[in-house]
C-alpha cells in the first residue's frame, strides 16, 4: 500500500512535463539542421534549445523519476509509510524551483552554454544556481533513502533488506557521491566567474571535475531501469527472479566501478596523463560486468516465466511468453537497444577507437539509443506499473500502451541508427548548421532526414504515453491491492552482511575515487597560469 | 547477518572485493604507467621515472632537439583583456579629441572618412587601441599610418580610442537597396572551417578585438581581406582572420565587403 501517493505523482508529473517539452525541442533541433529546413540564420537559437533539451533530459527528468520511484519503493518494499514526508516535499520544491530558475535564463538566451557547462563559456548565474538547487533537492532524497533504510534495519535486524530497497539506496549513494564533482566545479569555479568575482577559469580542471560526475550520472539514470528489470519484470510477466544475490552483486558493483572511470570522457584532453586515461579505460571495461550479469539474470528469469507458462524445448519458452503484456514488450525493446548501445559503447571506451568517433554525431546517436531508448522505455514501464497504485484507478489502455512502446522502439531505432552512421562519416556533434550543398557532405542528407522521421515518431509516442497516463486518471476506481515486487526462485532468508549494506562498497568507491582522480586533481590545482579568460554568453553586444 | 564482522580480512567478501579491486588497480597502473610508455621508443624518456611522470601528466620541458617555432615576422604585442584599453572618462575623450586633430584630414572631421581610409567613429575602443599599438610596433605595416603613430604614447592611444569610440556611428554610405545577407556572413563555410563573420563581428555575437565593419568603405574591406589572405597583414592574434580570409573565394570576399559597406 502506497501512502505518499500525491508526493510520488507530483514527482512523476513534473518529470513527464519536462520530458514532453524537451522532446519537442529535440525534434525541432533535428529538423532545423536537416536539409528539410532553411537555415535559421542564428545558431544562438539552436544552442539555446540544446541547452534546454539537455538540461531537462539529463538533469530534471531522470532525477525526478529516480526520486519518485525511490519513494514508492521505500513504502512498498519496507511496508511502512515514508519517514520524513515533509522533507520529501521540500526536496521536490527545491527541484521544481531549481528547474524554473534555470529555465528562465536559458529561454532568454542568457545561458546557452549546454548542459555540460563548457567553461570558459559562462552564462547567467541563475542557470547554475538552478542546477545546484535541483541537485540539492535530490540530496534530500538521498538522505531520506538512507534514513528510511537504517530505521527499518534497526527494527528488522534479522531480515535481509528487500532487494528493491537495496538497489534503490545503492543508486542514491552513487548519485550522492558522483554529483560532488559537478558541485565542486559549479560552486568553486563557475559560479564565482558567473557572479563576476573572477574573470578567468581553469577549464581543464573544470572538465576533470565534470567528468567525475559525467559517467556515473549515466548509471544513476540507469538505476530505475535496472531496478525495474530485477524487481518488476519477473513478477509482471509471471516469472521468478533467477537469483537474488546476483542482483545485489550487480548493484554493489555499479557503486564501485561506475564512478572512478569518468576520464574516458577526456581521452582527447591534454591535461590528463595517458596513464590515468588507461586506468580509467580498464575500469570502464569492468563496468560491463554488472550489465552482463544483469542481462544473464533477467534472461534466465524470463525463461522461468516462459517455462511456467508451459513453454518447452530450447526455444519453445520464447513463444510461450506473454507478448501482449506491455511489460514483456518494454523489457524486450529495452534489451535490444541496450545490446546495440552497449556494442557502440565498447568503441567509445577504447582509447584508440574513440579517436575516430570522438565528438561526432556517433556519440549523440549512442546516448540517445541507451538513455532515450533502453533506459527511458523502462521509465514508461515503471509508470504503467505503478499508475493504478498511485491513482487508485484502472490503467487498462493496453492497446495504446503496446502502440506506444512499439513506436518508441521503432522511432528510436530510426532516429539513432542513421545518427551513428553520419557520425562514422565524421559529422561533428553540437553544430547548428550543416552545409548540405557541399558535395563532401551531401550524401549525409538522406541519413539526417531519416533521423528527423525517427524523431517525429518519438514525438507521437511521447504524446501517446501522456495520453495513457491521463486516461488512467479518468478511469474507473479499482482496488489495486498491495504493490509487490518479484520473488526470487530461491528467496534468501539470510544474506551475507556485505550484501545487506553498503559499507564495503561505498568504501571501495571512495578509495577508487582517490586512486583514479586524486593525483590528476591535485596536480592540476597546483599548476600556475592554467586559467583562461571567461567567455561571456549572452553578454550585451 | 548483523553480527557478522564485515571489515575483517577473515570475511571472504571483504577480502575478495578489496583484494580484486586492489589487484586490478595495481595491474592497470603498471601497464598504464610503466609498460605502455616504455613501449614507445620514439618518446625519448630519460628513464623509468621520466616515463612514469609523463604518463601521470606532469608537464615536461620540450626536448632540446626540438626548437620552438618562431614567426619570421613581427607579431602583435597586445594582450586583449577586459582591462584594455582602460577608462574612457570625459577628460580622456577630451584629450583624444585634441589629438585627433592630426587625423581629420584622412579619417574625417568626426571620424567618418570621405576617402577610402577607414571610418573610426563608433569603432570599438579596444580595436582602435590594438591597431594603433600594432602600427607602432610594426606588427601591422602601413606606409601611411606607420609614421603617424611613432610619437603616440600608450596614454595617447587610450585617449584616441576613447574619443573615436565615443563619436556616433553614422551610415557613411547609403545604397538604394539593402542587400540580402550573404551566406558567408551569416553561416560561414563549415566545411572550410570558416565561422560566420557575424559570430565575431557582431549581429550574432561579438568577440572582443573584432572591429566594427558596418558602413566601412568596400575598397578598404576588400583590401584588408586580401591582405589577410596573402599574409601581408599579419597582426591578427593566432591568425584568426588570416585563417578565414585564406579560405574565402574572391567572390565571397567581394560579397562580404559590399554587404558590410552597405550596412548602416
Ligand atoms: C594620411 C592619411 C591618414 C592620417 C593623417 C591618419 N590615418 Fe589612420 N589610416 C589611414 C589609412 C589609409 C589607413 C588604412 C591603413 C592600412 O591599410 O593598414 C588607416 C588606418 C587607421 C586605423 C586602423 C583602422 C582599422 O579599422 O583597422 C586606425 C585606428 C587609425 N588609422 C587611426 C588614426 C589616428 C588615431 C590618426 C591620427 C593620429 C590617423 N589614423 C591618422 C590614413 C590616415
Ligand atoms: C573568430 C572571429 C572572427 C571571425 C569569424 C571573423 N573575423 Fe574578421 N576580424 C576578427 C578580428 C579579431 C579582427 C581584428 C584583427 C586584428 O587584431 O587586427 C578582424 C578583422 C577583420 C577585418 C579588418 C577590419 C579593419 O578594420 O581593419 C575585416 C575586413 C574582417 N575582419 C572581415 C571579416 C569577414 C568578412 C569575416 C567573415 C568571412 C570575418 N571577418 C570573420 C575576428 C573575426
Ligand atoms: C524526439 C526525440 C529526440 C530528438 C529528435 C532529439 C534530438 C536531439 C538533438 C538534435 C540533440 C543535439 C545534438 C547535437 O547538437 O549534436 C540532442 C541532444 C541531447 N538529447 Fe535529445 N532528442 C530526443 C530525445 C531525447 C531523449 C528522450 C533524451 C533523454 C531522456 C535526450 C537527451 C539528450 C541529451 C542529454 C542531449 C545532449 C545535449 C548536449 O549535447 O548538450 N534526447 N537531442
Ligand atoms: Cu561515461
Amino acid at each position: 500500500m502506497l501512502h505518499s501517493r500525491r508526493l510520488i505523482l507530483a514527482h512523476f508529473w513534473l518529470a513527464f512535463a519536462g520530458f514532453g517539452v524537451a522532446l519537442i525541442l529535440g525534434e525541432w533541433q533535428m529538423f532545423i539542421r536537416s536539409p528539410l529546413s532553411a537555415w535559421i540564420g542564428n545558431p544562438e537559437w539552436y544552442y539555446r534549445s540544446v541547452t534546454a533539451h539537455g538540461t531537462a533530459m539529463a538533469y530534471v527528468f531522470p532525477t525526478l523519476v529516480a526520486m519518485g520511484f525511490g519513494y514508492a519503493i521505500t513504502e512498498a518494499a519496507l511496508k511502512r509509510p515514508l519517514i520524513g514526508g515533509n522533507w520529501a516535499w521540500a526536496g521536490f520544491a527545491l527541484v521544481a524551483a531549481g528547474t524554473v530558475t534555470a529555465v528562465i535564463p536559458v529561454s532568454l538566451g542568457l545561458a546557452s552554454v549546454l548542459y555540460t557547462f563548457y567553461p570558459p563559456m559562462i552564462g547567467s548565474p541563475f542557470y547554475y544556481i538552478g542546477v545546484v538547487l535541483v541537485v540539492a533537492g535530490s540530496w534530500i532524497w538521498v538522505a531520506l533513502m538512507s534514513v528510511n533504510l537504517y530505521t527499518w534495519k534497526r527494527a528488522n535486524p534479522d531480515t535481509p533488506v528487500p532487494l528493491a530497497m537495496f538497489a534503490n539506496v545503492a543508486g542514491s549513494y552513487l548519485w550522492a557521491w558522483t554529483a560532488v564533482g559537478a558541485a565542486i566545479e559549479l560552486l568553486f569555479q563557475i559560479l564565482p566567474a558567473a557572479l563576476g568575482l573572477t574573470t578567468t577559469i581553469d577549464a581543464g580542471l573544470a572538465r576533470v571535475f565534470f567528468s567525475w560526475t559525467l559517467h556515473a550520472i549515466v548509471y544513476f539514470w540507469l538505476m530505475p531501469t535496472y531496478i525495474a528489470y530485477y524487481t518488476i519484470i519477473p513478477r509482471a510477466i509471471g516469472g521468478r527472479l533467477f537469483s537474488d544475490p546476483m542482483a545485489r552483486i550487480s548493484f554493489a558493483l555499479f557503486l564501485v566501478v561506475a564512478m572512478p572511470i569518468g576520464v574516458h570522457h577526456l581521452f582527447a584532453d591534454p591535461q590528463v596523463g595517458a596513464g590515468f586515461k588507461f586506468m580509467h579505460s580498464v575500469f570502464t571495461a569492468l563496468v560491463a560486468l554488472p550489465t552482463l550479469l544483469t542481462v544473464f539474470t533477467i534472461c534466465a528469469s524470463v525463461e522461468i516465466a516462459g517455462r511456467l507458462r508451459g513453454g518447452k524445448g530450447v526455444f519453445g519458452w520464447i513463444t510461450a511468453l506473454p507478448w501482449r503484456n506491455p511489460m514483456m514488450l518494454a523489457v524486450t525493446f529495452s534489451f535490444v537497444m541496450l545490446g546495440f548501445g552497449g556494442a557502440g559503447g565498447l568503441i567509445n571506451m577504447s582509447y584508440q577507437l574513440d579517436a575516430s568517433i570522438h565528438n561526432t554525431q556517433w556519440i549523440t546517436g549512442h546516448f540517445h539509443l541507451i538513455f532515450g531508448g533502453a533506459i527511458v522505455i523502462m521509465y514508461f514501464a515503471i509508470a504503467y506499473d505503478l499508475w493504478p497504485h498511485l491513482t487508485g484507478k484502472a490503467l487498462d489502455s493496453f492497446r495504446m500502451m503496446r502502440i506506444q512502446l512499439w513506436s518508441w522502439f521503432v522511432g528510436m531505432i530510426v532516429l539513432t541508427f542513421p545518427w551513428h552512421y553520419v557520425g562514422i562519416l565524421g559529422m561533428p556533434r553540437r553544430m547548428a548548421f550543416y552545409d548540405y550543398t557541399d558535395p563532401a557532405i551531401a550524401p549525409q542528407a538522406v541519413s539526417v532526414i531519416a533521423s528527423v522521421i525517427g524523431g517525429a515518431i518519438l514525438v507521437v509516442s511521447g504524446a501517446l504515453f501522456v495520453a495513457v497516463l491521463v486516461r488512467g486518471h479518468m478511469a474507473v476506481r479499482v482496488e489495486p491491492g498491495e504493490y509487490r515486487f518479484s520473488v526470487a526462485a530461491h528467496q534468501p532468508a539470510r544474506v551475507p552482511a556485505a550484501l545487506n549494506g553498503f559499507g564495503l562498497w561505498v568504501s571501495l568507491m571512495l578509495a577508487l575515487t582517490v586512486i583514479n582522480y586524486g593525483f590528476p586533481i591535485v596536480h592540476l590545482m597546483s599548476l600556475r597560469n592554467t586559467s583562461v579568460p571567461v567567455v561571456w554568453i549572452g553578454a550585451p553586444r | 547477518m548483523s553480527s557478522e564482522r564485515l571489515f575483517s580480512l577473515r570475511n571472504r567478501w571483504f577480502a575478495t572485493a578489496a583484494g580484486v579491486t586492489a589487484l586490478i588497480a595495481v595491474a592497470s597502473a603498471t601497464v598504464g604507467f610503466v609498460w605502455l610508455p616504455l613501449l614507445q621508443p620514439t618518446a625519448g624518456f630519460a628513464g623509468l621515472w621520466d616515463a612514469i611522470c609523463s604518463a601521470a601528466g606532469l608537464v615536461r620541458a620540450v626536448p632540446v632537439a626540438e626548437p620552438v617555432v618562431q614567426a619570421n615576422y613581427k607579431t602583435t604585442n597586445v594582450n586583449l583583456s577586459s582591462k584594455v584599453p582602460g577608462n574612457s572618462s570625459a577628460i580622456s575623450i577630451g584629450r583624444g579629441a585634441t589629438l585627433a586633430m592630426q587625423c581629420t584630414m584622412c579619417h574625417g572631421a568626426r571620424g567618418l572618412s570621405e576617402a577610402d581610409s577607414p571610418n573610426l567613429a563608433g569603432q570599438y575602443a579596444l580595436a582602435i587601441f590594438k591597431q594603433l599599438q600594432d602600427y607602432k610596433s610594426g606588427a601591422r605595416i602601413s606606409a601611411i599610418m606607420g609614421p603617424r603613430v611613432v610619437t603616440l604614447t600608450d596614454q595617447d592611444m587610450h585617449d584616441l580610442a576613447a574619443y573615436y569610440a565615443y563619436l556616433p556611428r553614422l551610415p557613411a554610405y547609403h545604397p538604394a537597396t539593402a542587400r540580402p545577407t550573404p551566406r558567408i556572413v551569416e553561416s560561414g563555410a563549415p566545411m572550410r572551417n570558416i565561422a560566420p563573420c557575424a559570430s565575431c563581428h557582431g549581429s550574432i555575437d561579438y568577440k572582443g578585438g573584432s572591429p566594427w565593419l558596418e558602413g566601412e568603405s568596400p575598397v578598404y574591406l576588400m583590401t584588408q581581406l586580401n591582405a589577410f589572405a596573402s599574409g601581408a597583414r599579419h597582426n591578427d592574434i593566432s591568425q584568426q582572420m588570416r585563417n578565414i580570409a585564406r579560405g574565402m573565394s574572391p567572390a565571397e570576399i567581394e560579397a562580404a565587403a559590399l554587404y558590410y559597406a552597405s550596412q548602416p
